[in-house]
């Protein structure tokens, strides 16, 4: 006799808020295409439970000055364009496919090129001038430098709808004022924390900006280095921002290339150690599968860095929503 | 939780007055500040003013036009009900909505039912009946069950039917907090998922000293037990910070530090 399998679907009561980068010439900016995430309202990929009507979007990173600490497995297929963020990020777009460009300020960084407003100015000008796709730009994580940057990066910016990140709990209050200004959306970090996901989310907010214009960080790890952490975090935020959490409901952001490319499953060559495989196999693949984990918990907007990683989770992506999404 | 602003109602001076004089702005106020303050639905009745559909017509529309907050549609007479139910999908829209309420007395609670069911309604069952209230554990779990059982068979689904166990005070019926406590955990057992249980909270404190106190340790008890509604006084500050602590502490909501701003903005 046949056993009456029990339905199990879940039904939610909340969508995840959708959140649109980029906003062409009739909007007030200059960009030829626009990504939009969010939506969801069941966890990712659970096309039989309720509907994602966003696949989550690919960006690919560029920096503002040359990196000098990247395997030469990464830079080799930007070897050209290094010294060009412009350049860097054309090719991106129309060689490798990538659907927002996500332009970290490293140059500003004190501790490498210690830039300052102008010259991040002008690193963004010429990406904004070099592509069409949206962008996220991405500070250099020390509070001070990038409170001196921000204000003029995000006037630069006007009207182009751009993300910015990072606001901490400790440092949001110039971001959120120049983000509400200059009407950008904000990156909401927190470290591996859910509360302070949901805390950093209530001071932007409880200073007027709108829920619906944050993407949160949860901070990500690479596999093999507490990703499990991140997941669980990831799944909690995403699980109760479905029950209703409107201080969670917002998209996530994982920045997967920096994290992935600072191990040494990515970085030791194969001279350093042969058991482990080709690196140029070996590496982007690390990438690609850190990304592939975090899409199930609920990422919607992925930082990756390498052209074979990006191709691969973009056919991840396809073949995920294919199953009844879209 | 479900928190159910009880102050748009015509048995306070204020209301009565504004109901009387057609004055809309003392509503309005109330149904903002009560927003402000947490509630997710504003709880409307004439009072002793009027009994004239028309007049609740006004009351329902002058609220919806201030606030989006769903709306508890408040009255004990199935004509004014129905006024209201219809006041409210002219001017509410496709917002929820609760009636509050009917009793288990089968002549109350048919029509109040197939209403609910009419209007896509949520329905507030009061465990009496033409005995009055009861005094035990047994007889409210026993009507709390009938009124269940004849709104599922009607066609309510248990997200929509809420189960008051009726509070008493605790200053003239002492005896009765821990029936209504023991209620409310057996009530949750009806069904999978369970009914909605809600609780009129202030005759917890009627004519007591320390009503602020004794309301929220009642409330924070009744969460406890599995209460997840309760028609109150959301302008009562302390009330409303102790339910958002007791939604942490039930593991309902993520903590954060900010968590009583959070709560307010969880609408």
């Amino acid at each position: 006799m046949p056993v009456a399998i029990p339905d199990v679907k879940k039904t939610w009561t909340n969508a995840i808020n959708v959140v649109t980068l980029g906003a062409t010439r009739e909007e007030g900016g200059t960009r030829t295409s626009k990504v939009t995430v969010g939506g969801a309202t069941s966890l990712s990929f659970h096309h039989f439970e309720g509907t994602m009507p966003h696949p989550p979007a690919i960006a690919m990173e560029v920096w503002d000055i040359a990196p000098t600490d990247w395997p030469q497995i990464l830079t080799e297929p930007f070897a050209d364009v290094l010294n060009d963020p412009g350049l860097w990020a054309k090719k991106c777009v129309e060689q490798y496919g990538a659907e927002l460009i996500c332009l970290r300020l490293m140059g500003c960084d004190p501790i490498r090129g210690n830039r300052g407003p102008q010259e991040a100015v002008q690193a963004v000008k010429r990406v904004l001038a070099s592509v069409g796709v949206p962008l996220i730009i991405w500070g250099t994580g020390n509070d001070e430098k990038d409170n001196e940057i921000f204000p003029a990066v995000a006037e630069a910016a006007a009207g182009e709808n751009c993300l910015l990140g990072t606001i901490t709990e400790d440092n949001y209050k110039t971001l959120v004022a120049v983000c509400t200004a200059y009407k950008h959306k904000l990156i909401a970090e927190s470290p591996c924390d859910v509360n302070i996901a949901k805390q950093v989310n209530i001071l932007a907010t409880d200073m007027g900006f709108k829920p619906e214009d944050i993407v949160i960080y949860p901070t990500s790890a690479a596999l093999g280095y507490g990703l499990e952490y991140v997941y669980s975090i990831m799944e909690r935020a995403r699980l109760a921002a479905l029950r209703g959490d409107k201080m969670l409901s917002q998209p996530m952001i994982c920045d997967i290339g920096i994290e992935t490319w600072g191990v040494k499953e990515a970085k030791a060559s194969e001279q350093e150690l042969p058991e482990w495989g080709e690196q140029k196999e070996r590496a982007p693949l690390w990438e690609a599968t850190t990304a592939y984990i975090y899409l199930l918990t609920g990422a919607d907007l992925l930082v990756l860095r390498h052209p074979r990683a990006v191709a691969s989770v973009r056919q991840a992506i396809q073949q995920l929503m294919g199953a009844g999404g879209g | 939780m479900i928190l159910i602003g009880e102050r748009i109602n015509g048995s306070f001076k204020d209301v009565g007055a504004a109901i009387k004089e057609r004055n809309k702005e003392p509503i309005q106020d109330w149904a903002k500040k009560q927003t402000e303050a947490g509630a997710d639905y504003l709880d409307v009745n004439l009072g002793a003013v009027s009994k004239n559909p028309a007049d609740f017509a006004w009351l329902i529309q002058t609220v919806c036009e201030a606030v989006p907050t769903p709306l508890s549609i408040d009255s004990l007479k199935l004509d004014l009900v129905r006024a209201g139910l219809e006041a409210y999908r002219e001017f509410g829209g496709r917002r929820p909505v609760i009636i509050n309420s009917t009793t288990a007395e089968e002549s109350k609670l048919m029509p109040l039912v197939e209403l609910a069911v009419q209007y896509n309604s949520g329905l507030i069952g009061v465990v009496m009946d033409e005995r009055g209230s009861p005094q035990d554990i047994d007889r409210r779990v026993e009507l709390g069950a009938k009124i269940f059982a004849i709104a599922s068979e009607a066609g309510l689904p248990p997200e929509r039917v809420y189960l008051d166990p009726i509070v008493m005070p605790v200053k003239f019926m002492q005896e009765q907090g821990k029936n209504v406590l023991e209620a409310i955990r057996q009530f949750a057992m009806i069904s999978d998922p369970p009914p909605h249980i809600s609780i009129g909270l202030s005759n917890i404190c009627s004519k007591a000293q320390e009503r602020s106190l004794i309301t929220r340790t009642f409330l924070v008890m009744a969460m406890a037990a599995g209460c997840d509604a309760a028609i109150c006084n959301v302008m009562d500050t302390e009330l409303v910070n102790a339910v958002a602590t007791a939604e942490l502490i039930l593991n309902k909501e993520i903590y954060s530090d900010s968590y009583l701003k959070a709560y307010r903005k969880r609408g």
